[in-house]
């Protein structure tokens, strides 16, 4: 196991911080829900919220509904966005993370998810059916412009 | 005064902080008192004319853009919520 790493930003109001490390925890059930929802939504483009607990375990997974109805790109609905973090936050979780799918690709940030990634410390993953028979989950961090893949383990 | 809760995304611009409370009698108006104290957010909140297009912001319940936009009424009590537009390829 690879030790956390901290990246604090300081501030003089308040320190803020986020333990950030290389594997993390996916339930089994969650990666199931991700690619049920992948194929539900196919041809076009699925996409969802991941909730974390206080230990970084992603414990939760919100399909969304994609607003482009598109098959080649997504955006989660913005208030369906708003329900999630309020039930997240309801019960001790943050969002950590988006998922989506490449209905016809592989499950590889495309230039646009790198373009759009809001979020440095967010898990991105993706379900990539390019053989539908034998969906693909992998996931991401995508900072600056930087991809790194993040290792799942289930549990 | 309104609270204001920033996505991790927008917390360096607000030297860390996820709430922050600040006056103003619309979004438009807590918005300006938000870009005086920090500067940088600008850019991050206002695009053309308006809200910024990657930017999504509920007040209390309600996105904004059913309500009045930046001329949405704020309360004493209100929770402003700006949440970054999740979306990819």
């Amino acid at each position: 196991m690879t030790p956390s790493v901290t990246e604090p930003v300081d501030g003089g109001r308040r320190r803020w911080e986020q333990a950030v490390t290389d594997t993390i925890v996916v339930p089994d059930a969650i990666r199931e829900a991700m690619v049920a929802h992948a194929l539900a939504c196919r041809p076009e483009e699925a996409c969802g919220l991941l909730a974390a607990d206080a230990d970084g375990r992603v414990v939760f997974c919100y399909p969304t509904t994609n607003i482009l109805r598109s098959r080649t790109n997504y955006t989660i609905d913005p208030t369906e966005h708003f329900r999630a973090l309020r039930h997240a936050e309801a019960r001790g979780w943050e969002l950590a993370g988006a998922f989506h799918s490449h209905p016809h690709t592989e499950a590889f940030p495309s230039p646009t998810d790198v373009e759009l990634a809001a979020e440095p410390d967010w898990l991105y993953v993706i379900v990539g059916l390019a053989d539908p028979d034998d969906p693909r989950v992998r996931a991401f961090r995508i900072r600056e412009g930087t991809v790194t893949e993040v290792a799942m383990r289930g549990g | 005064m309104a609270r204001i809760k920033l996505p991790t995304v927008l917390r360096p611009h607000t030297e860390g902080s996820a709430v922050v409370e600040v006056d103003g009698r619309t979004v438009g108006e807590v918005f300006s008192a938000l870009v005086e104290r920090y500067p940088s957010l600008e850019s991050q909140l206002r695009g053309d004319g308006g809200l910024a297009v990657f930017v999504n912001v509920f007040v209390d319940d309600e996105d904004i853009r059913y309500l009045d936009g930046l001329d949405t009424p704020v309360g004493d009590d209100s929770e402003i919520t700006i949440l970054p537009a999740v979306a990819g390829g």
